[in-house]
């Protein structure tokens, strides 16, 4: 039988989730072929409550949420996070500095009463998950591949070691020969170093590894005469979570 | 006696969260609401405190789906606020680039998130058994613009190499040529599409609201221009907030707007009724070919408006083409020189005119932001378009009620999670 899978979206930007039909045609009716979608609400009208893997999008942000996501992990066999938000808290974790009382009295003023929010954390802060799909926007070649090993039956391989190794095999100049920060030294390749070779640095949408060379990374800081500061700054964006709980 | 209750939790095949209620006895109303429950993300509260650079990067992950539009408006309004002048160069790519977002997501709504709603199907997937070749077209005009946006900025979703000054990294020649034929051979996918939504049977339901979208005297405006209402004229940028008026409302995660009426509309219908005389002649054609004119009070023919707009986002895509492959590509000075000030960036996104409006310090460190989005210009509208429709309804299933609700709701193709970003911070 085929494995049922449904989807489904927290507090995001749900860009992964029609990102999946960016999937080439072949590959996706292949994935159609193999897997029973059963619950996804951007695109699929009927739903049902019966299903093995659950791909969880977004971080949690509400209390309602916490429950809503408690379900899902009692009636899914595997629960998989997926994109940054869902993974590591991500930018939404960037509100996470104000009290919520403060944020709130923000953005709805006198209204402020009339809505709740709780500081944003990734999915592992409120269930178990098994697997991640990791980065801002998760990839679909990482979602398919974690799709076929699951329907195999193995573990998926997802890459522990840092971005710079991926960014070396693209050719890149080193960013800091360019002047800029780059978080790419301590955190988790599988993106093929995207963002330097677009012209950009790393912003660490994948999270750290897992152990990141802390001293290396200062090494490097001191030797291109950058701080902490301006590296901690940068690592706020999607790892305000990670560096909160530390 | 007939008694109506309905609750329609999570509307499918929009981005984001929201309800329909309806409560209805012996044909008279006594409830219906459309409520928006998208969980607030605090974006501006985000923003603050961030250094210019890091800025469109954050503000691009307010929505998956327009991230070229939000990136793009944040891009703007930051140099405004810097007071920067794009170049030629810089502008010719970033019309391109916009182009792939347009072309992209009115693609998925049409033949996605839209078209099961007329082939009598719950989803996309069906389809793929009984219209193969569309989903496949469709799959394929995605890819191209996917790939358009990957020559010029690395990805379609929040893209990279599009920065403050101009473009991190320029596309190769030989990348744009080859997305060139690609976008002549979109032409006639576009026509099988145009063939398709002929058969679609839009329901047949007008009223007149106010039009609200971006106005450019040089082309059919995405990114540049005033803005343009049917009711009021046109009127600055710095005067935004006299057109927006924002307000909250109980049922509702998302702010509501208003200009002079209760409700105005934005998006491709808004785009469509304004700038009608400025689209490039194919697209011309399918309007014409489609049964379109101007003015059209139908929401249901947004659809049908976003085709349109689709043929002319590939037809200027060809040209702009054409224009940067004349002129060469030269890699220019990036470098900023930032300022204290107030920039307002406004773009059209895919479901309509988007406003970021920021104030940054002398360091170049963000210290106020305020976006609007364009669903919430629309929660309104949509609102009163079902207090009229509902009442020519009522003798009808509550079944095909909630059906026809459900596909207004869809026809203004909302992106609610944007619309919960939004949301004005008052900083003191």
């Amino acid at each position: 039988m085929k494995p049922k899978v449904a989807f489904f979206d927290f507090t995001s930007c749900e860009g992964w989730q029609l990102d999946i039909l960016n999937l080439e045609g072949q590959e996706l009716l292949d994935l159609l072929n193999a897997v029973d979608v059963v619950n996804f609400r951007e695109v699929k009208t009927e739903r049902e409550d019966n299903y093995d893997i659950a791909f969880i999008e977004g971080s949690i942000s509400r209390e309602a949420e916490i429950s809503r996501l408690q379900k899902i992990r009692n009636q899914a066999k595997v629960v998989i996070a997926l994109g940054a938000c869902a993974c590591i808290g991500g930018v939404n974790c960037l509100k996470n500095h104000l009290s919520m009382d403060e944020a709130l009295r923000m953005v709805y003023g006198k209204d402020a009463k009339n809505y709740d929010t709780i500081p944003s954390r990734p999915v592992h802060a409120v269930v178990p998950v098994d697997y991640y799909v990791r980065g801002c926007p998760a990839t679909s070649a990482e979602f398919l591949k974690v799709v076929k090993a699951l329907i195999l039956g193995k573990k998926p391989e997802i890459p522990n070691y840092p971005v710079c190794v991926e960014c070396k095999m693209a050719g890149n100049v080193c960013v800091f020969e360019r002047g800029m920060t780059c978080l790419g030294p301590v955190v988790r390749a599988g993106c093929g170093a995207i963002c330097v070779t677009s012209g950009q640095h790393c912003w660490g949408c994948r999270g750290l590894v897992d152990e990141p060379n802390i001293d290396s990374e200062k090494d490097i800081l001191q030797k291109y005469g950058l701080t902490v500061e301006q590296v901690v700054e940068k690592f706020k964006i999607y790892n305000t979570y990670t560096e909160v709980a530390k | 006696m007939k008694k109506i209750n309905m609750n329609v939790h999570q509307v499918t095949r929009v981005e984001g969260h929201g309800n329909i209620v309806l409560n209805a006895r012996d044909g008279k109303i006594e409830e219906l609401r459309w409520e928006v429950t998208e969980s607030p993300r605090f974006f501006e509260a985000m923003l603050r405190g961030r250094y210019y650079q890091d800025v469109p990067h954050i503000a691009s992950r307010i929505c998956g789906i327009c991230s070229i539009a939000h990136s793009t408006a944040s891009i703007q309004a930051t140099e405004a606020a810097f007071g920067i002048q794009p170049s030629q160069q810089t502008l010719l790519l970033r019309k391109l680039l916009y182009n792939a977002e347009i072309l992209e997501s009115h693609i998925l709504h049409v033949l996605f998130l839209a078209a099961p709603d007329f082939l009598g199907v719950g989803s996309v997937f069906p389809l793929v058994e009984t219209h193969k070749d569309v989903v496949v077209m469709a799959l394929r005009l995605k890819k191209l613009s996917y790939n358009l946006a990957e020559v010029l900025a690395g990805r379609k979703t929040h893209p990279v190499s599009c920065v403050v000054g101009g473009f991190a990294k320029l596309p190769e020649i030989g990348e744009l040529k080859a997305i060139k034929a690609r976008l002549e051979d979109a032409l006639s996918d576009l026509d099988t599409t145009v063939k398709l939504v002929k058969t679609f049977s839009i329901p047949d339901f007008n009223r007149e609201t106010e039009y609200i979208a971006l106005k450019d005297s040089k082309e059919y405006a995405f990114i540049s221009g005033q803005i343009a209402s049917t009711d009021t004229g046109v009127v600055p940028l710095d005067k935004y907030l006299t057109v927006t008026n924002e307000f909250c409302v109980p049922h509702s995660t998302a702010k509501y707007t208003k200009n002079r009426r209760d409700s105005y509309m934005v998006g491709a219908m808004a785009r469509f009724n304004i700038n009608h005389d400025q689209l490039l002649p194919h697209a011309k054609r399918v309007a014409k070919e489609l049964g379109l004119s101007t003015p059209c009070h139908n929401p249901f023919m947004i659809t049908v408006a976003q085709v349109i707009e689709a043929v002319h986002a590939v037809e200027d895509s060809i040209n702009l083409i054409d224009q940067i492959l004349s002129r060469g590509l030269i890699e220019e000075d990036n470098r900023v020189k930032v300022r204290a000030g107030r920039g307002i960036g406004a773009v059209e996104a895919p479901r309509g005119i988007l406003f970021h409006d920021y104030t940054y310090d002398e360091n170049g460190v963000l210290n106020k932001a305020n976006c609007i989005i364009p669903t919430n210009q629309n929660h309104n509208n949509i609102q009163m378009d079902m207090e009229a429709l509902v009442p020519l309804k009522l003798s009808q299933s509550q079944e095909e009620i909630g059906h026809i609700l459900e596909m207004l709701v869809r026809a203004y193709d909302p992106c609610i999670s944007c619309s919960a970003h939004l949301l004005k911070i008052y900083f003191k």
